[in-house]
């Protein structure tokens, strides 16, 4: 890796953030470990420029479309369609509750995709776990079938879906649809939660009940905590597709409306700019949340770094 | 094999008493295999007591019972007289240092050592935590996650992970394995160091012969599941109980030999036609005439003299017998051809090829500048009787060998 032939000598002008040159190791048995982490700054300093090129080309190819409702956003269109650009106007971000029922929509919206997250979180959380640890009959049926919903084509599920609560006699509405997306939210949770237990170290357990933690204590102080990220990863993935169907929700809902439902009712009327705003605002929503993460990340990581000083080097142990 | 396992100790009442931890005929079978063989050991409050053996052996499944992490199939664990053996692991007053550490990763050094002490309800840890932190020399390193360590400060932290507890036994599970060999023995005189300083009994399981030896007081050489012989350090590798333990601990030269005479304080043995002398002392009791025996002698027993010098010949083959030269007499003496030497430092390695075995091993120490014996010379070898032991060619008894 270090083998890579540099002009300078030392990568003393690309200094990571946080370390000052004094600091520089010059022969101390601690300058080993600025070969290694040399090359990692010098890349992030001058990258090849079609890596940058391609990178930023994706990027615009991703955001593009986004930047394209946001700005429709700010239209003031004459008719009922919003698709050519006529003058500016914030009315739409003002007021986005004045158009009869999308604000309805988007409360049912919420409420669904709320819901169903706790639902398939609780439910695949605990089935990942079964999953994971324990051995039973039919554990290998029982982990193609969660994996069904994911590979089945949705229209399928949804069709079959409506067919199951017709022959049920259920009447179709918030209820059905709440099911419905449980289920097939179920498996992404499974997934993701049994990846994080099953690249768990047993030891950990073992360590925690040696320290005097029984069974409960261990899994709420060892194992939920590890297990916290795939159990929030699977819950936002949850949140994400729950609020997001179409065609299931299409199919269970009955009279109820959910905000897709609203949106693809209104593209035949008129889209108002309302749904723009709320499309952008999800948008800024979801972008915030994940810059809140990183700089909260990053903090924590300058924080420790801090209070541990300089990073020492393998052999450095005091002694 | 109840008896108390150090000979020097100081006056025990009785086995078992006091904060003894005793493994009363423990064994653990997994399905058809036998991991640990029924087991019985003593280990004295305070003391440090090493389970040696290669791996697969069973040393780690018997500390595994010992912690409650693994149910004995029988057999029972006691710790100061009280049976312990259904006592779920938490409820044990013992703790573990793991083999891979297995430091808490969401939480930081300061928390994962205060962990025992919350399970117990104990609110004011933080005296208690930076100064365990100091007798580990870790007291700046307080909110570092683990992974922000390095691989010999984890293992100081899960030291005091389980110290803090003042546990009646600490259990180490291969605690140095991780580490280069720099560390490895600078680690190794810190465990010590604790140890004395804390006075907890540690039983400590590892494969590195040198790092049982050079830390405990009592040491279990284990082997398919059972204890092969156990003792202090120096006795068991002065006089090794099977042919097992002699090449598991250090190395040893051994050779097959004949009993010839017995009685008195000596017996003899003839090997490939060479007389040899060896204390009745330090062979199995019940020697014959004509029984077989292996004798061995350490490598580093033994002296090395060119065949010119000692004024015998190149002859050797009786060699015992006669006096002459710079090999003193009654010393036990074997010729040979050196076919390797390998400097060092310290020492010079040579490996010795005599017509009774080929591959004999010897060590000298470089104390003269000048250089020894080339490959190829003929050498005499004579080392002093006291020094051999006798074998017998079979594994010992399945309880285990005693002392």
């Amino acid at each position: 890796m270090s083998g890579t032939p540099a002009p300078t000598p030392a990568p003393t002008s690309a200094l990571a953030p946080g370390q000052t040159p004094a600091r520089r190791p010059t022969a101390t048995p601690a300058a080993t470990t600025a070969p290694r982490g040399a090359p990692r700054r010098r890349r992030r300093r001058a990258g090849p420029p079609l890596v940058t090129l391609a990178g930023l080309l994706t990027l615009c190819y991703l955001v593009l479309p986004n930047l394209v409702v946001l700005l429709f956003s700010f239209n003031k269109p004459d008719g009922r369609f919003n698709y050519t650009w006529r003058r500016f106007s914030a009315d739409a971000w003002t007021d986005p509750c004045s158009v009869a029922g999308l604000c309805d929509s988007l409360a049912l919206s919420l409420r669904i995709a709320a819901w169903a997250t706790l639902g398939a979180t609780v439910l695949g959380t605990a089935a990942a776990f079964a999953l994971a640890r324990h051995r039973f009959r039919g554990r290998p049926g029982v982990n193609a079938l969660v994996f069904l919903p994911m590979a089945m084509p949705e229209v399928v599920m949804a069709a079959s879906l409506l067919t199951l609560f017709l022959n049920l006699g259920v009447r179709l509405g918030f209820w059905t649809v709440l099911l419905a997306h449980i289920t097939f939210c179920l498996s992404f949770v499974v997934t993701a939660v049994k990846a994080r237990i099953l690249s768990m170290d047993p030891r950990l357990e073992e360590a925690a009940r040696d320290l005097y933690a029984g069974p409960v204590r261990t899994f709420l102080r060892v194992t939920l905590p590890i297990a916290a990220p795939g159990i929030a990863a699977g819950a936002l993935l949850a949140f994400a597709l729950s609020f997001d169907d179409f065609v299931i929700t299409n199919f269970t809902a009955g009279s109820a409306v959910t905000f897709p439902m609203y949106v693809w009712g209104s593209v035949q009327r008129g889209t108002p700019v309302q749904v723009n705003v709320i499309g952008s605002a999800m948008f800024a929503v979801a972008v915030a949340a994940v810059a809140a993460g990183q700089l909260v990340g990053r903090h924590r990581r300058a924080r420790a770094d801090r209070r541990a000083g300089t990073p020492k080097s393998w052999h450095e142990v005091a002694s | 094999m109840t008896e108390p396992i150090s000979p020097q100790a100081v006056p025990v009442p009785e086995p078992g008493a006091a904060g003894d931890l005793r493994l009363a005929g423990i064994s653990k079978t997994y399905g058809t295999v036998r991991a640990v063989r029924p087991l019985d050991l003593t280990v004295e409050q305070g003391s440090f007591f090493a389970l040696l053996g290669a791996s697969g052996c069973g040393k780690t499944t018997t500390l595994r019972m010992i912690a409650g992490l693994e149910e004995p199939t029988t057999g029972a664990v006691l710790l100061g007289g009280h049976d312990v053996t259904d006592l779920p692991a938490h409820k044990r007053p013992v703790n573990t240092v793991f083999q891979s550490y297995a430091l808490f990763p969401h939480l930081d050094v300061h928390e994962n050592v205060a962990f025992g002490l919350r399970r117990r309800g104990i609110r004011s840890v933080r005296a208690k935590v930076g100064e365990m932190l100091d007798l580990v020399q870790l007291g700046d390193h307080a909110r570092r996650r683990p992974h922000q360590l390095s691989g010999g400060q984890q293992q100081r932290v899960a030291l005091a992970r389980a110290l803090i507890n003042r546990p009646r036994v600490l259990l180490l599970d291969e605690p140095l394995a991780a580490l280069d060999l720099a560390l490895r023995r600078r680690m190794r005189l810190e465990l010590k160091r604790v140890q004395t300083e804390v006075g907890i009994t540690f039983v400590h399981v590892t494969h590195d012969q040198e790092e049982a030896m050079a830390l405990a007081d009592t040491v279990a050489v284990m082997n398919a599941g059972r204890v092969e012989q156990l003792g202090p350090p120096a006795e068991l590798y002065d006089r090794p109980g099977t042919p097992f333990v002699a090449g598991f601990l250090g190395t040893s030269n051994l050779v097959e030999a004949t009993v010839t005479t017995t009685g008195g304080d000596e017996i003899t043995v003839t090997a490939g036609g060479v007389a040899l002398r060896v204390p009745a002392g330090r062979c199995p009791r019940d020697i014959a005439r004509g029984d077989t025996l292996l004798i061995g002698v350490r490598p580093e027993k033994i002296s090395l003299t060119h065949a010119d010098d000692t004024g015998t010949g190149s002859g050797g083959v009786g060699g015992a017998a006669d006096g002459g030269g710079s090999v003193a007499d009654g010393r036990n003496r074997l010729t040979g051809r050196i076919v390797d030497a390998a400097f060092l430092g310290v020492s010079t390695q040579y490996v010795i090829d005599s017509p009774v075995r080929a591959g004999l091993e010897v060590y000298v120490q470089n104390v003269d500048h000048g250089r020894g014996p080339w490959p190829g010379a003929e050498v005499v070898l004579h080392w002093d009787p006291a020094h051999t032991f006798g074998l017998r060619d079979e594994p010992a008894a399945a309880t285990g060998g005693g002392i």
